[in-house]
């Protein structure tokens, strides 16, 4: 008797299974938001040792319970916040910056090292608008921060691409000049931002 | 000359549906590798703000989840008042400590350093809640917080 050859299975079902198994995944795929604005809590420390830090430094930024802004002590809308930060910020009021391009004022914040930016919320305050403020205050010190890696790399990368490369494991090029110029640029325009409790 | 014959006129052959389950198929390996199981049910709305200074969050296992908000529909007898969830269950103020604690013992003593805390909290609770959070965390030493956020302009109105 002849060797019959086994027969053929009919494939024509394989769409379906594959259908139902797509379909299911489809359904419970949950694409997870990983994105978020990092900050670092201030530790508590036992020592009640007051620092004096002058008025001019201290850019004070008041959130009030019905979500408005006072921002040294004048209102203000959140989409002014950003430029009158920066304007804080970049000011170098003692002329020791020689990177900033403030007004110079001398009634407004020293140099960048000694600003210092004071962040308080009411109870009441809605989590939206505390993030948008916060959201406003990092691009203010992200925007100086790029300007001045545009300075130093002229005019090839900001700051956000710098760290982009840093991060990146592909990236050929000299990484620990890189690191030295973050470093450097977190020294010039170092993030100060305390939130007052 | 039978052994050419003419083909039908007019009469388009069926396309072949061979390759249709091999399409499915690399569909299909791209959503089972895409695809992130969830690891806490949510009970609350989460319905995030909106942020574009953003950074990602690297290290998946390196992350602390604390979910805040109203709590949702199905769950309307806990009132209206926003509220933590810890794991899967609501919690308190007080039991972020042994939280954090719980999610230490878990990982390797050399990673602790590294955690950070996610803060996933809907947009229209109060900061209240969230200062709460806060002063707990820096009790117990866990400093490094990430406020999760949508990626988008912060002016639009939503």
């Amino acid at each position: 008797m002849a060797k019959r050859a086994a027969p053929e299975v009919n494939a024509g079902s394989m769409a379906d299974i594959a259908f139902l198994l797509l379909i299911f995944f489809l359904v419970t795929t949950t694409i997870e938001t990983d994105t978020g604005i990092n900050r670092k809590l201030p530790p508590i420390e036992d020592s009640e040792e007051d620092v004096i830090i002058k008025q001019k430094n201290i850019f004070t930024v008041l959130l009030n319970g019905r979500d408005q802004l006072l921002v040294e002590d004048e209102l203000m809308e959140l989409k002014d916040i950003r430029k009158a930060a920066i304007e804080f910020l970049d000011n170098g009021g003692d002329g020791t910056c020689d990177y900033c391009r403030g007004k110079k004022d001398p009634t407004s914040s020293d140099n960048p090292d000694k600003a210092i930016i004071s962040l308080k919320n009411d109870r009441e305050t809605s989590y939206k608008m505390y993030i948008s403020v916060q959201n406003e205050l990092v691009a203010a010190y992200n925007e100086l921060r790029n300007r001045r890696a545009m300075q130093m790399t002229n005019g090839n990368k900001n700051f956000i691409e710098m760290q982009a490369d840093y991060d990146n494991v592909n990236w050929v090029g000299n990484k620990t000049k890189l690191k030295e110029q973050l470093d450097q640029i977190k020294l010039e325009y170092p993030q100060k931002l305390s939130e007052v409790q | 000359m039978g052994k050419f014959n003419k083909k039908k006129g007019g009469e388009l052959p069926a396309i072949s549906t061979a390759s249709l389950p091999d399409i499915v198929f690399m569909l299909l390996f791209f959503f089972m590798v895409a695809t992130v199981m969830r690891e806490n049910t949510l009970m609350i709305k989460n319905n995030l703000p909106y942020a574009d200074q953003v950074e990602k969050l690297d290290k998946k296992d390196l992350v602390m989840y604390i979910y805040a908000g109203k709590p949702s529909d199905a769950y309307k007898q806990y009132g209206t008042e926003a509220r933590i969830q810890l794991n899967d269950k609501f919690a308190g103020v007080e039991d972020i400590a042994a939280f954090i604690a719980q999610e230490r013992a878990s990982k390797r003593e050399e990673l602790i350093p590294f955690l950070t805390t996610a803060l996933k909290v809907d947009q229209d609770a109060n900061m209240g809640l969230i200062g709460d959070i806060k002063q707990e965390l820096r009790k117990v030493n866990a400093l490094k917080i990430n406020y999760t956020t949508k990626k988008g302009n912060v002016f639009d109105k939503r």
